[in-house]
């Protein structure tokens, strides 16, 4: 992170000692504008926007070009939506040293954007709607390798989850315990991670473990159906 | 009288312009669709254009006119779905057989009408060298008849969606066409005595129709090209324009209503949560445009989501619905639909400060639970006067009447939380 500081000289000491850096990739300029004027007081906010860009293209040079910690990605973007932009940085999202990491911020209500740009390896998904506040929240959670849930995604997955489970193929991978699908809904129920926490008697991490689990499978049992429609095809 | 089905039903439309009717027809429809403009039965029709084909083929001439000038239409006699074309038919058990495929049908028709005028024409005594020509002159009606008979085709796959696998088919009946006119034409060369130029000729005809080919080819392929674009543009920019016009309509109303309401923030935001949720439906929904809400839901979404509005609409408090799963209505998730509502109004009402109401239902197996949940200040149960009938009658008695439960969780300074679970009721539909 010593180049962040460096490219952000100026603001001095921030928020909490937090920091992170931020690219914005919306294809409207006003959207940006207010999250840039919401989230972009670093010495407040703690969050650094580095970079913004209005498509994929856009996307996938400022992102190589500044590598940020956090990517705020909207769904629908020219050229190929999010779900690209997040094909073609794959390599620096598996980067172990200095991942860059996804939040969906979309404006979609449609379930398959959102379980898609899931699918394609964003940490998490909210909604345009969320305060400034907890946007920021939001971005150091992914920072820190968290996923980040809204109400409705919690909704789509365990739509998901259900309607893939009548066949069980692999009931370590596919399907979500007892204890993930309890965490869920209670987030679909609009509980914060420290009420969920205070709930089901467990601690904010845990809960957070539990999201973490969530998200990883909704990406494996991508893989495995790829791995399965593959071979039904004889392709592999 | 079995034709009985097929008699004219009485709607009228408006414009009675004369169409070939593209179902339950034998040939090319137009006795069919004859009978339906002119209202009679579609028997009668066909009895007279037989009678006069007895008259030197008058009839046959007439037929063929008609079919040639006469647009294909749907309809013709009654307005018959295409699979009960199936059953109503005609007289005999013949065509019932075949009634669940109208193509072989019409193909026996064709088949029977060139064996009837074959045994006509021989029947008949013209000139021998008159009736030297016949044969090919059928030949090549047929081949024709066979090509127009799939420009029928084409015509009605517009109306009735028809599968890919129909393209041999109608690949296979051009080639036929063509094959038949070509033995057609090559006979009457023969009878002419010319057969000894015919090689020299076919050859002739070969490359001219190559040239053609050559140098019109392009031309054709490009305005195929281009007229299915075209018609894509069209589509395309009908869809714009609904949008358009629905933007135009539902958007720029809201947009004047919330600048005469600047100063009231509570109406702006109002109208600004009604306008997104109009426009939400109507872009993720295909086919529900959002603006029929007069009809009663019938599942439990639906009416998750019709409450939510409702009463987010009446008390200007954002609400946040997470819906898990569907199932149609029945009486015992009614009255718990009724009562989430009734728990949603108590949040909207009570609870509107702490922020957006968030309603979760979900639907697994057979129960469905729906929760409500604000973060207002919260109320003692036991403080609440016996004489309030809210909560306890709304809410938890009406569950309790229809088999189901209702917990309440209310924190002061935590919010309140409804929970409310019911076992769909037993008969499935």
């Amino acid at each position: 992170m010593s180049d962040a500081t460096e490219a952000n000289g100026t603001t001095g000491a921030d928020a909490g000692g937090r920091h992170v850096r931020v690219v914005l990739v919306d294809d409207h300029r006003m959207f940006r504008a207010g999250v840039q004027a919401e989230i972009g007081q670093t010495a407040e906010t703690g969050v650094e926007v580095v970079g913004e860009a209005a498509d994929v293209d856009q996307a996938v040079t400022v992102i190589t070009a500044t590598r940020p910690e956090v990517v705020l990605l909207d769904v629908h973007l020219p050229g190929g939506g999010g779900v690209e932009v997040l094909r073609r940085c794959a390599a620096l999202t598996a980067d172990a040293e200095q991942p860059v990491r996804f939040l969906a911020l979309s404006v979609s209500d449609a379930a398959e954007d959102v379980i898609g740009v899931i699918r394609g390896g964003a940490r998490g998904y909210v909604t345009k709607t969320i305060t400034g506040t907890d946007l920021v929240d939001s971005i150091f959670r992914v920072q820190e390798g968290d996923a980040v849930f809204s109400p409705r995604l919690a909704g789509f997955v365990l739509d998901a989850f259900a309607s893939t489970d009548a066949p069980p193929v692999d009931e370590d991978l596919d399907r979500l315990t007892q204890r993930e699908r309890e965490v869920l809904r209670l987030i679909a129920r609009g509980y914060a991670y420290k009420e969920i926490a205070k709930q089901l008697f467990i601690s904010v991490k845990t809960v957070e473990s539990h999201v973490s689990a969530v998200l990883r499978k909704l990406q494996l049992s991508n893989r495995h159906e790829l791995t399965r429609w593959a071979t039904a095809r004889r392709l592999v | 009288m079995p034709e009985a089905a097929s008699l004219p039903v009485d709607d009228p439309r408006p414009p009675r312009k004369l169409y070939r009717s593209s179902d339950g027809r034998w040939l090319g429809g137009v006795a069919r669709g004859l009978a339906g403009h002119l209202g009679l039965p579609v028997i009668w029709v066909r009895l007279v254009f037989v009678g006069l084909f007895m008259a030197n083929g008058l009839g046959a001439l007439l037929y063929a006119a008609f079919w040639f000038f006469v647009p294909l239409g749907i309809g013709g006699v009654g307005d018959h779905k295409p699979p009960l074309v199936a059953t109503e038919a005609s007289p005999g058990g013949r065509r019932r057989l075949v009634a669940r495929k109208p193509d072989r049908g019409q193909i026996l028709a064709l088949l029977l009408m060139v064996i009837v005028s074959m045994v006509f024409v021989s029947s008949v005594n013209l000139g021998s060298a008159a009736k030297a020509y016949l044969v090919p002159a059928v030949l090549v009606a047929a081949g024709v008849a066979l090509v127009w008979r799939q420009a029928d085709n084409a015509r009605r796959a517009r109306w009735v969606e028809v599968g890919r696998r129909r393209r041999t088919l109608t690949l296979l009946r051009a080639a036929g066409g063509v094959l038949l006119v070509t033995a057609g034409v090559s006979a009457i060369f023969v009878l002419q005595g010319s057969a000894a130029h015919l090689g020299a000729v076919l050859q002739a005809a070969l490359a001219v129709l190559v040239g053609i080919t050559l140098l019109a080819g392009p031309y054709l392929v490009r305005m195929t090209q281009d007229l299915s674009e075209e018609r894509l543009m069209r589509i395309r920019a009908q869809e714009r324009a609904e949008v358009a016009a629905h933007v135009h309509d539902s958007v720029l109303h809201t947009l004047t209503l919330i600048q005469r309401n600047a100063d009231n923030a509570n109406e702006v935001r109002r109208l600004a949560r009604a306008q997104e949720r109009d426009l939400r439906t109507w872009l993720y929904k295909p086919e529900g445009t959002g603006k029929d809400e007069a009809d009663e839901p019938d599942t439990v979404a639906e009416a998750v989501r019709r409450n939510a509005a409702e009463v987010e609409d009446k008390h200007g408090v954002p609400i946040e619905v997470v819906v898990v799963g569907d199932c149609p209505l029945d009486e015992r998730t009614s009255a718990q639909m009724q009562a989430a509502r009734e728990a949603m109004v108590n949040a909207a009402k009570y609870g509107g400060e702490g922020g957006a109401v968030q309603v979760y239902a979900e639907v697994e197996g057979r129960t469905v639970f729906v929760s409500v949940r604000d973060r207002g200040p919260g109320f003692d149960m036991d403080s609440i006067p016996a004489d309030r009938m809210g909560v306890r009658e709304s809410i938890i008695g009406r569950m309790e009447r229809n088999g189901g439960t209702a917990r309440l969780r209310a924190v002061p300074g935590g919010g309140t939380e409804v929970e409310l679970e019911m076992e769909r009721a037993e008969k499935t539909s």
